[in-house]
């Protein structure tokens, strides 16, 4: 018994925030890649991730596009979309404050989410995932605690985000840190004029960072979609949050960006077991904590 | 207090061309009148968010700061000033000074820690301290939670003068306007103002010239939230109704468009930006989400061709610096 619930419970509760923090995790790599390349803060990530839900859940109720190749299709459509908009919007404003990228973004936000409220309503809309993901498996816990009564409920679907959100992870981490695409994108991030005089494509590169971006958070949003209703302001909420572990962590690292994460679904989820009333807060508190301490953020820079 | 107003007033008349004095006298003329032909409450409605913006551009546009957390100012203000005339029968002008004080004092608190960090991430920083508000404004007891505070009562301003006809309270509301704008314009025109615009320009000259521009950006910041606050709590007094929307981040991402589209840096750009707003909600609201989509496309189309704003355009056009 830790704070006076069984551990089962405690067990659960941990499990369901580290699932919370792979959903960080997935958007704050997508917000720190794009905004290392582009110098854009992507306000519009969390309505992208809601497209990505809507899109999965669409996909199955119009054209039969099963789970797995929602998976896939899924983060290619919103990538295309991401490419879309950054050739058609944002690239007009790369020689101006940062802030305008910021502002073109949430207006994105207000015009995406007005439409699909407006297609679809505001009430949440459910979607069935494959049965290999209904349930959970129960684990005996016996052998660590050495009380037979000890046990953990693992919900099938939730470890599936997990390991897919940490496979995807350490897939982008290697991409940037040790490929040769990535040596591009880490040199254009330094110094874009110098990488562009060695004959590098960089607006290109510009615009396929954003697109990978952007498909980060539909992949995020196809991993929503079998957890929980879909509603047009399921992404807006989260981004706020994300926004808070972004600033927490800092985007000058990678790993130090996806360790943050899944670290701050954990105290989330402690929170929730030893005073429910501040998990909405405790990452906003746990941000001005940093801010007061080490301003750039944890694995930051001072820019 | 009052001698420093009056010392304020006259040394700003001083300034004053005598172009710029008929524009302002035509301007209070406009004001005094326009109740006899518009519904007063839509009116007073612009008034506040119009106060609110102002507020706000004081910070993005004179001081290059973009916060995205005002909501939290003008939203808390709201809520105390409504709790103060409803539960504690406070006078409208005692409840409103409350709920400035209590906006300042939020603002101090959010300033404090919101200046350690510059440019994008001052606006994710002021998003989530605003968010911490709105979860607060949800779970406290005395907010009413989803409801709100409903049913605010206008008491009487000085404990004599009845302001619930709607006329009587458009007077009331039409003179915290004009004294909150008075105070945005002075401290615009103020050396103080300057060091701001000099911070705004470029701010490592800023400190390498000796300004202590962390106190600077602190002391405006509270400025601001104290005027948001201002304009929240009267907001409460006009509609008689405190809700959620007045603290959550879609609200300050209106007062950012408000700014936008009236045109950053310049004194009454936001005004007129929040004139427009309200007039497009007024029309669109029964259209359902329609509204959200516009203003999604008009924040868009501000920001990609169109970012000096309506009077920043005006006063391009006409061959004016702008001030």
């Amino acid at each position: 018994m830790v704070f006076d619930v069984p551990l089962s419970f405690l067990a659960l509760q941990l499990f369901i925030g580290l699932q919370n923090g792979a959903f960080y995790a997935l958007l704050s790599l997508g917000l720190a890649v794009i905004f290392g390349m582009l110098n854009v803060i992507n306000f519009a990530h969390g309505a992208q991730y809601m497209l990505g839900a809507f899109a999965t859940w669409l996909g199955l109720e119009y054209l039969g596009i099963s789970y797995w190749w929602s998976l896939l299709l899924v983060p290619i459509v919103l990538g295309l979309f991401g490419i879309l908009i950054e050739r058609a919007l944002l690239r007009w404003l790369y020689d101006l404050d940062h802030l305008y990228g910021l502002l073109l973004t949430f207006g994105l936000v207000l015009i995406i989410e007005g439409l699909v409220t407006d297609g679809f309503g505001s009430s949440g809309l459910p979607y069935d995932k494959p049965a290999l993901f209904a349930g959970s498996e129960r684990l005996a816990l016996s052998g660590l605690t050495g009380n037979e009564r000890d046990f953990m409920v693992v919900p099938i679907y939730r470890l599936w985000i997990i390991v897919a959100a940490v496979i995807l992870c350490i897939a982008t981490w290697y991409m940037i840190e040790r490929t040769r695409l990535g040596s591009y994108l880490r040199a254009a991030t330094e110094n874009p004029a110098l990488v562009r005089a060695f004959g590098v494509n960089v607006p290109l590169l510009i615009t396929l960072t954003y697109g990978f971006g952007v498909a980060l958070a539909g992949f995020a949003g196809v991993l929503a979609a079998g957890l929980q209703a879909i509603t047009p302001h399921m992404g807006s909420n989260l981004i706020i949050v994300v926004f808070a572990v972004v600033v927490i962590g800092g985007m000058g690292s990678i790993l130090g960006s996806i360790i943050t994460s899944f670290a701050l679904g954990l105290v989330e989820a402690i929170t929730r077991i030893a005073y429910p009333e501040a998990s909405n807060i405790v990452i906003f508190v746990i941000m001005i904590l940093v801010l007061l301490t080490r301003p750039a953020g944890l694995f930051g820079r001072e820019a | 207090m009052a001698r420093a107003l009056v010392a304020s007033l006259t040394e700003t008349a001083a300034t004053l061309s005598l172009r710029q004095w008929l524009l302002v006298l035509a301007a209070l003329a406009v004001l005094v009148a326009l109740p006899f032909f518009v519904y007063p409450v839509f009116l007073m409605k612009v008034m506040c968010f119009a106060l609110f913006a102002c507020a706000f551009n004081l910070l993005l546009g004179f001081t290059g700061l973009l916060s995205f957390g005002h909501a939290a100012f003008f939203g808390s203000a709201s809520y105390v000033a409504a709790h103060g005339l409803k539960v504690w029968g406070l006078t409208p002008e005692i409840a409103i000074a409350l709920a400035t004080l209590v906006a300042a004092a939020l603002g101090l608190v959010f300033g404090f820690i919101a200046i350690r960090r510059q440019g994008i991430y001052f606006a994710m920083i002021t998003l989530a301290l605003s968010q911490m508000v709105f979860f607060a404004a949800l779970q406290m007891p005395f907010t009413g939670g989803e409801d709100g505070i409903q049913g605010v009562p206008r008491t009487a301003f000085l404990g004599i003068f009845d302001l619930s006809s709607n006329l009587a309270c458009y007077f009331f509301v039409m003179a915290v306007f004009v004294f909150g704008l008075f105070a945005v314009w002075r401290t615009v025109h103020s050396p103080f103002g300057q060091v701001l615009k000099a911070i705004r320009e470029n701010e490592p000259r800023a400190v390498s010239l000796g300004y202590r521009v962390d106190h600077y950006k602190l002391t405006i910041f509270v400025i601001s939230a104290a005027l948001s606050g201002l304009a929240g709590g009267t907001k409460a007094l006009v509609v008689q109704v405190a809700s959620l929307t007045d603290v959550t981040w879609q609200m300050s991402g209106e007062v950012v468009l408000m700014t936008l589209l009236g045109g950053m840096g310049t004194v009454f750009g936001p005004a007129v930006g929040a004139f427009v707003v309200l007039t497009l909600q007024n029309y669109l609201n029964a259209f359902g989400s329609l509204v959200t989509i516009v203003i999604g496309v008009i924040f868009v189309i501000c920001v990609l061709l169109f970012r000096r704003g309506i009077v920043g355009e005006l006063q391009a056009r006409l061959g004016r610096r702008p001030s």
